[in-house]
């Protein structure tokens, strides 16, 4: 590394290793405002920081002044959406997991992010923590039992029409009466909603731009994917509108999941320890996973998100293996390989988009989960894309889409299916009738040691939600900075606290969490369109490095 | 008195580190000791470079550049990390003690009320390093 004399090189070298590096006159941060604020410096990209940064604020001020006006344009912005674009949802996710799939069994799968040379930042165990925390922990901790209850509850129901259409939420054709078969089809569709799908939306997001930052020498922004569309004009407007739009996004997104998150673990915390259930104990509770992020942004990616990622997988992992173990073990474990079949014979029927005959679950569970997914892969992506530096395509596909996968099925087999026998064979439903942020600890009110694996539960939800925090302020403060990772550390301490204060804004609004995350997915369809361009991209992408390297 | 004098600088903002070169050239002068000058980076493309390559090689032509203007012995030691802003001070620390430095020459900024939350890098140095540190203030 040091004293070596350098080759003579006219053009920009190479990363580690052959790699097809674009040549472009855009040097990164050259838009960029460097500055201090009082003893705070900065370093931040004109327009992007100002105008996301503003049309954020717009945005709360407009559902605080109106809140009636503002819900109702935004639920119907969002209803629309789901149900009036459900076909493209489904349609688009199809592409993503074939899109993948195809790109593990072809030659493309050599392809080495950061040139061929280049080595894993990350151990396979910290590259997974940090991607699976960031991408989908929390909603396992709330989903795990609820889902599997629902859909086996709706499916048992059978189906019933009026006027031709579907009333019920079953999926498919339910399997009314039928148990054994109605957990079957349960089990199958949670796990359509948790397993392939997603991980591919992530999957593109961060391949997409994996490879145009290490392979391609472009700066580490959405906007960087679509260089090979645009051009050099993807660093004016085009490309600030993609951006802000991300930020926009990523922060609603995640000031959102936390208001709601917060109210989720106070009825928690109220089932457990009786702490009363108001506004007070929600705006403490935002503060403490604001104040736990930000000591983890300041430590950064290795000394704090990685850590605590790395924590409380951990501690999801324990409490995986006593329910699996405590609860009725052999059970359990042919569900899961029950759920995997079942999941692999009703997947063309559940990811059918068009001409289907159950629009409540299509429209209500399927495209409302494709759009809200899809409207977190820009924060999600691009956090992966940070950490995957190193990784082979197919070994990155691998482990971003399939492992994930099957843990996913792996978990939720092991909840929902402790759930459902406890319903089935002993009778219990105070888990059923539950309300959602309550379900997991009833659950696990009639296993051993309840009060200490309840004790867990929380302390995972509120870490899911600080490690979800502490990356995504990353993600916006990397965007919002130009595609640079080693802006002021001021900068990603005011983007932390600037989310948990819209978070607690929204939180004291009658409505405002509400309307606003119903507008946060309806972003997923913009977004739709973009991870489509995306796949174009990638395929540009490698192909120009099949042919260059 | 001195035999290797670490430098490190930031290419991103070569011109505040002006006065602190001058004073590292004039150490080593004095003392006939080797500068070595220490950039912390990240894999990520940056304002100062796309490819770590690029950045290695940046920073060697700078020490070379060094050694050529003002006739000292000068290397460059690039480093990687994953998240710059916040490994710079851990990054730097390990350089001194793997290339056995015994002063570090450093630009630093006029302490101010930030620096009782965050200290300054070179703050830091001076505070964990077993070398000899001379802070310069810009």
């Amino acid at each position: 590394m040091t004293d070596q004399t350098p080759e003579p090189s006219d053009g920009i070298p190479s990363p580690d290793g052959a790699s097809h590096i674009i040549d472009t006159e855009y040097e990164i941060g050259q838009d960029n405002v460097e500055g201090s604020v009082g003893p705070f410096g900065f370093d931040i990209h004109n327009p992007v920081f100002a105008i996301s940064g503003m049309a954020i604020v717009a945005f709360v001020f407009y559902t605080l002044a109106l809140p009636e006006q503002a819900g109702s344009v935004f639920s119907w912005l969002f209803s629309s959406v789901t149900k009036g674009f459900d076909w493209f949802f489904l349609g688009a996710a199809n592409i993503f997991v074939i899109f993948c799939l195809f790109l593990i069994v072809t030659p493309f799968g050599n392809v080495r992010l950061g040139g061929t040379e280049a080595e894993p930042d990350y151990s396979y165990i910290g590259w997974f923590a940090m991607l699976f925390a960031a991408g989908m922990g929390i909603g396992l901790m709330f989903y795990g039992v609820s889902e599997p209850l629902s859909h086996f509850g709706t499916s048992m129901g059978g189906i019933s029409e009026e006027g031709g259409v579907r009333t019920d939420w079953a999926p498919l054709g339910g399997a009314a009466g039928n148990e054994a078969e109605a957990m079957r089809l349960g089990m199958a569709a949670t796990i359509f909603h948790w397993g392939l799908h997603p991980w591919a939306i992530y999957a593109v997001v961060a391949l997409a731009l994996a490879l145009f930052s290490y392979n391609k020498g472009l700066p580490l922004t959405i906007r960087s994917a679509f260089y090979p569309i645009f051009g050099d004009a993807v660093w004016g407007w085009v490309g600030h509108v993609i951006d802000i739009l991300a930020v926009f996004a990523t922060l609603f997104g995640l000031a959102t999941s936390l208001g709601f998150g917060a109210t989720q673990a106070n009825a928690g915390l109220n089932e457990l320890f009786g702490i009363a259930v108001n506004s007070t104990t929600e705006v403490i509770l935002i503060s403490a996973i604001t104040a736990i992020a930000l000591v983890s942004v300041m430590r950064g990616l290795d000394g704090g998100v990685k850590i605590l990622s790395e924590i409380n997988m951990g501690l999801a992992f324990v409490l995986l293996i006593f329910v699996l173990l405590v609860g009725p073990t052999v059970f359990l474990l042919s569900l899961f390989w029950d759920s995997l079949l079942a999941y692999l014979q009703y997947l063309p029927a559940l990811s059918n988009p068009v001409g289907r005959e159950d629009v409540n679950f299509s429209q209500g569970w399927t495209s409302f989960y494709w759009a809200w997914w899809i409207s977190w892969s820009p924060f999600v992506g691009m956090f992966i894309a940070r950490v995957s530096r190193g990784r082979t395509v197919r070994e990155f596909i691998t482990c971003v889409l399939l492992i994930p996968s099957m843990v996913c099925v792996l978990w939720m087999s092991v909840f929902g299916g402790t759930a459902m026998f406890q319903v089935i064979n002993d009778g219990y439903t105070a888990a059923q009738e539950a309300d959602l942020p309550v379900k997991l600890f009833k659950m696990l009110d009639v296993m051993p040691l309840a009060g200490i694996t309840s004790l867990v539960g929380i302390v995972l939800v509120i870490v899911f939600f600080v490690t979800s925090s502490d990356s995504g302020s990353l993600v916006i403060d990397t965007i919002t900075a130009g595609g640079k990772v080693d802006a002021p550390v001021p900068q990603r301490a005011f983007w932390c606290i600037f989310e948990g204060a819209v978070a607690i804004v929204l939180l004291l609004s009658a409505g405002g969490l509400q309307s606003l995350q119903s507008m946060v997915i309806s972003t997923g369809l913009p977004f739709t369109v973009v991870l489509l361009v995306m796949c174009y991209a990638i395929l540009r992408g490698l192909i120009s490095e099949r042919k260059n390297t | 008195m001195f035999q290797k004098i670490v430098v490190p600088v930031d290419l991103a903002h070569e011109a505040a580190l002006q006065k602190a070169l001058q004073v590292a050239v004039g150490m080593a002068k004095a003392h006939s000791a080797e500068l070595c000058y220490v950039g912390v980076a990240s894999a990520t493309p940056g304002g100062v470079a796309r490819t770590p390559e690029e950045y290695k090689e940046k920073l060697e032509k700078f020490a070379e550049s060094q050694s050529a203007n003002h006739g000292v012995q000068a290397s460059s030691h690039a480093i990687m990390t994953h998240d710059p802003s916040t490994d710079l001070n851990k990054a730097l620390e390990q350089a001194i003690a793997d290339l056995k430095a015994d002063l570090v020459v450093m630009a630093t900024h006029v302490p101010n009320i930030s620096d009782y939350i965050w200290a300054g890098h070179g703050a830091h140095v001076a505070a964990h390093s077993t070398a000899s540190v001379l802070l310069v203030r810009d």
